[in-house]
């Protein structure tokens, strides 16, 4: 299953990538492989924003705005301000 | 075997630099002894968990567990204090001595909690020093759960601690293959699945907060279909189209919280929100199909407003289960929402002028 297309904010720059692999194994889409030494996208659109790939890519190849992708929180952001966040915490008992 | 596993800790000088939270110069403490034995009881609880709000209270408190009888050249598994997630971890670690050290996560799963960040860097470094792992194994290597990466930068933890992390597959039955295998994962391994199954366990969690809201709608529906110039006859309720709504409703309720997210995969458009909305109008049709609500829907106004509300209420809730999916990125949701929220508004306020023009042609009637 895919979400909907040309929408991710994934960026990602070839020239900076050392081949570490890390991309590959923390992706849960598989969206990275690697070619020629070097982290290559196979499909934007599995992207779902976690953010693993960016944060854990030592030579800032990558670069993604993540966030959760979830309604409820959005929806909260948008009424409260900020960040959208789950509301797990609050034990409302409804999120993730 | 707890005291094993003390043993081998005192035996340990501890050779790492204390971290200020670490709390003196005792042997470290081991939290636990735990083995991969689920017991009755345990599944009852993890079946309320899937149910709704028993899940956050149900930890497990954070530290270093022995699994097993690990020496201090055992694996450390990382896990979090959600109890629904430590105990699926162990239950598939049958035959195996390991560490598991469990985060603060207050009680949140491993995704989740890496998402918010709580399952972090910070903590993990913070814990690595509390339960000063440094003096209870001789190695370096941490076996993260995948799904913690996005909460987790595993070269500033390893420039803190020394600790060299691995993120290992993203379900815990997978994870004696992956040792198997020399710590290498297959594609299989680090793909996350969103399967009938996972789908249908989820329902619940969409259901509950539907259904709680459910007796605003109905209190609305009442009040409305019930209103005569004479004050609220609920005989008029019944077959005023009343009951017919009330029974609407709850079809609506079904098909965006549960019909939409089982049958997700073969619903079409890629849009939740459209998926929702389809299975709402598929599920208004066939419901319009039964007798009594077909003979109390006998006024054009009454099934046009019909039509416009319940498939955009099942819209609505099938956008919910975008925080569930194992998917959907907050760009998409965030697109989604810029778009629908203002058509869900506009429905909402035509059917409801629909209702009310029904009612005065009523009244104009009586």
């Amino acid at each position: 299953m895919k979400y909907l297309a040309d929408i991710v904010t994934l960026e990602y720059n070839a020239e900076l990538c050392t081949g570490c692999r890390r991309c590959v194994e923390v992706c849960p889409h598989q969206v990275f492989v690697i070619e020629n030494k070097r982290a290559a996208i196979t499909d934007r659109d599995r992207c779902m924003e976690c953010g693993a790939c960016a944060l854990n890519c030592e030579a800032g190849a990558i670069m993604v705005d993540a966030g959760v992708g979830c309604a409820t929180a959005i929806i909260n952001s948008i009424i409260g301000g900020g960040e959208p966040s789950c509301g797990c915490d609050s034990g409302s008992g409804s999120c993730c | 075997m707890i005291q094993d596993s003390n043993q081998i800790c005192c035996d340990v000088d501890g050779a790492l630099p204390l971290t200020e939270t670490s709390p003196g110069r005792e042997p470290p403490q081991i939290a636990g002894q735990v083995g991969f034995e689920i017991s009755r009881r345990e599944r009852w609880e993890h079946f309320r968990c899937r149910l709704g709000s028993f899940r956050d209270r149900y930890s497990v408190a954070p530290g270093l567990y022995a699994f097993g009888n690990p020496g201090p050249q055992g694996d450390v598994l990382v896990s979090a204090s959600y109890k629904l997630s430590f105990d699926t971890l162990r239950k598939e670690l049958e035959g195996l001595d390991c560490w598991i050290l469990v985060l603060d996560t207050r009680g949140i799963n491993v995704w989740c909690a890496a998402g918010k960040g709580t399952f972090g860097t910070a903590e993990l470094v913070r814990r690595i020093g509390a339960t000063r792992l440094g003096e209870v194994v001789f190695h370096r290597r941490l076996l993260l759960p995948q799904l913690a990466a996005p909460g987790v930068n595993a070269a500033e933890v390893r420039r803190q601690t020394e600790f060299k992390i691995s993120f290992g597959p993203v379900r815990a039955a997978d994870i004696p293959a992956y040792m198997k295998a020399g710590y290498r994962k297959t594609p299989a391994m680090s793909t996350v699945s969103f399967g009938l199954r996972d789908r249908l366990v989820l329902t619940p969690m969409e259901l509950n907060p539907a259904l709680k809201k459910f007796p605003w709608f109905a209190a609305m529906a009442i009040l409305l279909f019930g209103l005569q110039r004479r004050g609220i006859m609920f005989t008029d309720i019944w077959n005023g189209g009343g009951m017919a709504f009330l029974i609407l409703g709850l079809t609506a309720v079904a098909s965006g919280a549960f019909l939409t997210p089982v049958l997700l995969p073969f619903l079409p458009c890629r849009s939740f929100a459209v998926k929702g909305w389809i299975a709402g109008l598929a599920v208004v049709f066939l419901t319009s199909l039964i007798p009594i609500v077909s003979a109390a829907m006998n006024s054009r106004l009454l099934l046009f407003a019909a039509y416009l509300l319940f498939p955009v209420i099942s819209s609505y809730l099938a956008l919910q289960f975008t925080g569930s999916t194992t998917f959907t990125g907050m760009s998409g949701v965030r697109k989604e929402l810029k778009i629908t929220l203002p058509v869900y508004a506009a429905a909402a306020a035509v059917s409801l002028f629909l209702l009310i023009m029904f009612k005065l042609t009523e009244w104009g009637k009586g």
